[in-house]
């Protein structure tokens, strides 16, 4: 992005005007293109297809009337949640209230810089990208407390209460894999994990040895308790805390929230791609274009592949309870991520330049799993003999 | 559960617990929906696939009914009402009116069953929109009826036959149902 931005300069494009005003400009224009062209219609599709995903999985239609198949209901949802009156109550604390949408949003949105789209298509290549990313998304913590305070209301304070305890909970976990994927790579930067990788799957770190495959799962499970979504969605938990912190909100603050939750499912997928999966890397071909929009295909793909399985593990796991939940984390994550970090660091003392061997083995392994996994699914589906459908559409 | 066996046990619990779960969940993602989509259109009106004993409005056939009142007695909620007239003369009776209130109407069923010929009964009928309270109650008295005895030895008169059938079906199958209060002891 930098560099795109002094080429500009350097031909002259920008004479006359300071450098750090084109660089400013430069900055909102690539916030304003990549919040509205891809955050906000991935986050809103998101929204429609879990919805859809979610109704097919319990045997239901789920939205299917609005525009073909019903794709755009998130407008329509928008449009509705925009056309709402936008309540302060009277109780609630008049600054911070209004205030805490934003807090999250900004801490969402601002993960995006070092998301990239492709080997040139980043807005910034930092050189602490990882650590930039954890530390942004800890940002939302404080706004999800905000508004769980500023409600004045026990609902809202219990749930932002829960979800802090829970995202710096899971911080611990979440970081400890991405710690074990930065001792490979020997750098942060995300451009640099991704050239570290190979397009083939035995030179992705996630089969790069037992350790990292572990750590893989471990993160993805942190990521998911840190991005509140069911099974560790408890700081919303509609038995318990009628909507948790967002009880109060309405309208279109209420959305954000929301917008947030849904565009963060991309984030965790997107990293778990940058660290385990390969990230944008494809088999050389072609020119600069086609090789451009491949990687931007193969990276966006690998990603909404986990907010798929996202979805789809919302609609099998019920919600864990606070205890269990701090238990799992606790008890289980935190010790299991050490070994992976202390496992990942002895391995690479034993194979200083990698193990090839290891790494196909470990690639087999994940294909045996998941061979074994449809096997189980095959059986599933001739057991109950249901009728089968299998046109996504109805 | 204790010590480091249970720790790892509990792992692989939750780790194989969860691979079948995910498993379960799939395999739905390849069925048919059991949804109904209603104002659509389907090749058989929604009416016809609604199982015999769905409790929809409630129907009369007063071609069959005794006008024992038993219906009427034991509506818990007395949507019922029925009002029979005697003729001086002749010592015949028939209805005056037999209004059922579907506005009160919870659907119990109790009606159906307490009905000896079941000339009450759930029909498959759901859409009961009207634009006024008055437009729910349903009178089913349109022209004086004469009140319906039963013959013994059976019914000869050739059109009431049918519907005598009808009702007793209706009868066997809600009334007395398998596994409902009467049954087992046959």
């Amino acid at each position: 992005m930098q560099a795109f931005v002094d080429s500009l300069i350097q031909q002259g494009y920008f004479t006359g005007m300071p450098t750090q005003v084109v660089y400013a400009i430069a900055m909102i224009a690539a916030a304003f293109a990549v919040l509205s062209f891809f955050v906000a219609p991935l986050a809103g599709v998101t929204s429609w297809l879990e919805r859809r995903v979610w109704a097919r999985m319990q045997s239901r239609v789920g939205p299917n009337r609005v525009g073909p198949q019903g794709i755009l209901q998130w407008l329509a949802d928008g449009i509705k949640n925009l056309l709402k009156e936008d309540l302060i109550p009277a109780a609630a604390d008049q600054l911070l209230f209004p205030l805490a949408p934003y807090i999250v949003f900004i801490g969402f949105l601002c993960t995006f810089v070092v998301i990239p789209f492709g080997s040139n298509l980043i807005v910034a290549d930092l050189d602490i990208g990882i650590l930039y990313l954890l530390a942004v998304t800890s940002i939302v913590v404080v706004g999800i407390l905000m508004a769980g305070w500023s409600s004045n209301n026990k609902w809202s304070l219990l749930g932002g209460m829960r979800s802090a305890a829970q995202i710096v909970s899971y911080e611990i976990p979440a970081g400890l894999a991405v710690l074990s994927i930065i001792f490979l790579a020997g750098t942060m930067s995300t451009q640099g994990i991704i050239k570290n990788q190979g397009w083939a799957p035995w030179d992705w770190y996630l089969f790069n040895n037992p350790f990292t495959f572990i750590a893989f799962f471990l993160y993805f499970t942190a990521a998911l308790a840190e991005g509140n979504r069911t099974p560790f969605d408890i700081p919303e938990a509609e038995s318990e805390l009628v909507a948790g912190y967002v009880t109060e909100y309405s309208g279109m603050r209420f959305l954000f929230f929301f917008f947030a939750e849904w565009g963060n499912l991309y984030v965790i997928g997107a990293v778990a791609t940058i660290l385990f999966l390969g990230g944008w890397q494809v088999p050389a071909v072609g020119d600069g274009l086609i090789e451009g929009v491949l990687q931007f295909v193969v990276f966006f793909l690998k990603a909404y592949l986990w907010v798929f399985v996202a979805m789809w593990v919302r609609a099998t796991l019920p919600r864990v309870r606070v205890d269990q939940l701090m238990a799992l984390c606790w008890k289980y994550m935190v010790p299991l991520s050490f070994l992976c970090v202390i496992g990942t660091a002895a391995w690479m003392v034993v194979f200083p330049h990698g193990n090839r061997w290891a790494s196909v083995g470990m690639f087999v392994l994940g294909v045996v799993i998941l061979l074994l996994f449809f096997g189980r699914v095959r059986y599933q589906i001739r057991h109950s003999k249901p009728e089968l459908y299998l046109r996504p559409y109805i | 559960m204790n010590g480091f066996g249970g720790y790892i046990k509990n792992i692989v619990e939750t780790v194989s617990t969860i691979f079948e779960g995910l498993a379960i969940t799939l395999s739905h993602l390849v069925r048919r929906p059991m949804t109904i989509q209603y104002p659509d259109r389907i090749p058989k009106p929604v009416q016809e696939t609604l199982p015999l004993r769905y409790r929809g409005i409630l129907e009369v056939d007063l071609d069959i009914c005794t006008g024992c009142l038993a219906c009427e007695r034991v509506c818990p909620i007395s949507c019922i009402t029925i009002g029979i007239d005697m003729n001086k003369e002749t010592k015949q009776r028939t209805f005056g009116h037999f209004d059922i209130d579907i506005c009160k109407c919870m659907y119990c069923g109790l009606c159906a069953e307490a009905c000896p010929t079941g000339s009450i009964r759930h029909s498959q009928e759901f859409e009961g929109a009207s634009y006024s309270p008055a437009g729910l109650v349903r009178h089913f008295v349109t022209r004086p009826v004469a009140l319906y005895k039963p013959k013994k030895g059976g019914e000869t008169d050739p059109t009431m036959v049918e519907k005598v059938k009808i009702g007793q079906e209706y009868l066997d199958e809600f009334a007395t149902p398998e596994g409902g209060a009467g049954a087992g002891e046959g």
